[in-house]
């Protein structure tokens, strides 16, 4: 298993399996259990390290790493040295001084938690919870983990994600993890919220959603990240939404079994109705729930266990 | 009925596991006086498939189901640190719980006690059980913790040079007991070390 969690595209398709299989039996360990702790990282910390806000990835960590009995720090930009303009790297040798045995990194500059991991700076394992516009995995995880759980394998199925591709991490993330995994990807989206060499992404790329629904398995939705839009990338939401948002008509379209996905928070009405987001296909606070065991099984995962070999110490 | 197998020596054969968990499940009911509150866990891998055999013989032997599960102890494990991260192996506790039944372990090995230790943790977390009993096929000896099973299959004396490997038919195809030395074993499998 790999040492830090920074890109979908680090995992290899027995590394992403084995988390997603670890996950399943997570969901078991914990689901209507009047105990829903587990000892595995009892003794060991995990420091939640957000420069940008958010409440959802935060909080889906934070639980996950005291249900594995981790003793949990969160440090936010806010109120913190960070506001007082302390570098990532002195943070990073603080965090080290304390003992921190895994830092969660939440950056709005993409590569952040890159730089975190590999510069020395810090032995802790690193996840990235999100990277500016680059990658957020244990997002693509817990969609996989989603979709795998409604669809059954992954090898083969046909998934379409819609909206914002140039802004979203969460995208590239899971074309990246589904492509691992064997799924046909389709990106919809206007072009000018396509990235530049999309073309290389291992996927297909439309400007027809209509067309694209007609087969698809899971359908996920994007954020329109209009906190993020610096120029006009549409001429209006009401425009964007006519051609890009997935109303009930837009549903019809799809197979009756489909699912619907959003990595949330949601703009009911721009990208997607409420009537859809509320309807029995929509999984999205499935979505939310299984975050919380896909993030357990990462970092049991990541730090349970030694980097090393078997010791010869036996235990039967 | 010990034969030697290019250097490892099979100390248990299909028909002497077959006998050995027919008389340790009469001895399940006799200790229990029937087969009523019986919740049967198998500790995985190997424990799993002979707690389905041994759940099996008392169901028939007592004409009642014993519900019969699967209790993972990796989580639970105090070695945990000193290993890369194990998988987790599926635990399945049966829909009644084990609020107030008899809870009976079952394991392949016995050996140093700390897998039992881990399991009796696992369980405390699932439920409070009225009593919990373990039935191990083979105990090895050389124990580390202050653990004893209730039924067991055979004791085999074994130096810690030794590995005794179970395997069942639901996982290796077949079923035996082998008994090699340590240091021709293979240590890739945590599931068969002694």
């Amino acid at each position: 298993m790999i040492r830090h969690l920074l890109s979908a595209g680090d995992l290899s398709r027995e590394d992403a399996t084995l988390v997603l299989d670890t996950a399943e039996e997570m969901a078991r360990l914990t689901e209507g259990r009047a105990v829903k702790k587990l000892p595995a990282l009892r003794g060991r910390t995990v420091v939640n390290l957000f420069f940008e806000d958010s409440t959802r990835t935060r909080t889906s960590f934070e639980l996950a790493a005291k249900r594995l009995s981790a003793d949990v720090v969160n440090f936010s930009a806010k109120g913190s040295s960070l506001s007082k303009g302390e570098s990532l790297k002195d943070t990073a040798l603080t965090l080290e001084a304390m003992g921190a045995d895994g830092v969660v990194v939440r950056h709005s500059a993409s590569g952040a938690p890159y730089r975190l991991a590999t510069s020395g700076w810090i032995n802790a394992s690193v996840l990235n919870a999100g990277d500016g516009t680059h990658e957020h995995p244990t997002q693509a995880l817990l969609d996989a983990f989603t979709m795998r759980r409604h669809l059954g394998e992954l090898s083969g199925k046909r998934i379409v994600i819609v909206g914002d591709v140039l802004h979203s991490r969460v995208a590239r993330s899971n074309v990246l993890l589904l492509a691992t995994l064997g799924a046909t990807v389709t990106l919809v989206a206007p072009p000018t919220l396509l990235p530049m060499g999309v073309e290389q992404w291992p996927c297909e790329v439309t400007f027809d959603l209509d067309a694209a629904l007609s087969g698809a398995d899971a359908v996920m939705m994007l954020r329109v990240q209009s906190e993020r839009m610096k120029d006009a990338f549409f001429p209006s939401a009401r425009e964007y939404s006519r051609r890009y948002g997935l109303d009930a008509r837009r549903q019809a379209l799809m197979p009756p079994e489909a699912l619907v996905l959003h990595p949330g928070p949601m703009n009911r009405g721009m990208e997607i109705t409420a009537e859809v987001a509320d309807s029995d296909r929509s999984v999205i606070v499935e979505q939310v729930t299984n975050g919380v065991y896909v993030r357990m099984a990462a970092l049991y995962l990541m730090l349970a266990g030694t980097a090393g070999t078997t010791t010869p110490e036996e235990a039967a | 009925m010990s034969r030697d197998l290019n250097g490892s020596r099979e100390v248990l054969d299909g028909d002497d596991i077959a006998r050995a968990l027919t008389r340790m499940a009469h001895e399940v009911v006799e200790r229990n006086k029937g087969a009523a509150d019986l919740v049967v866990l198998g500790i995985p891998k190997r424990g799993v498939p002979l707690a389905q055999r041994l759940a099996g013989r008392i169901s028939s032997a007592e004409n009642v189901d014993v519900p019969v599960g699967a209790l993972d102890v990796t989580m639970y494990r105090d070695d945990l640190r000193l290993r890369p991260a194990r998988a987790l192996e599926p635990t399945d506790i049966p829909a009644g719980g084990v609020d107030d039944k008899i809870v009976v372990l079952v394991d392949d090995v016995l050996f140093s006690g700390r897998t039992i230790r881990a399991a009796l943790t696992a369980l405390e977390d699932v439920g409070r059980p009225r009593a919990v009993r373990l039935v191990v096929l083979v105990d090895r000896g050389h124990r580390q913790l202050p653990i004893r099973a209730d039924h067991v299959g055979k004791n085999i004396p074994t130096s810690l040079a030794e590995s005794v490997q179970v395997l069942v038919s639901e996982v290796d195809g077949s079923d035996g007991v082998v008994l090699t030395q340590a240091a021709d074993q293979p240590r890739a499998d945590a599931e068969v070390l002694p």
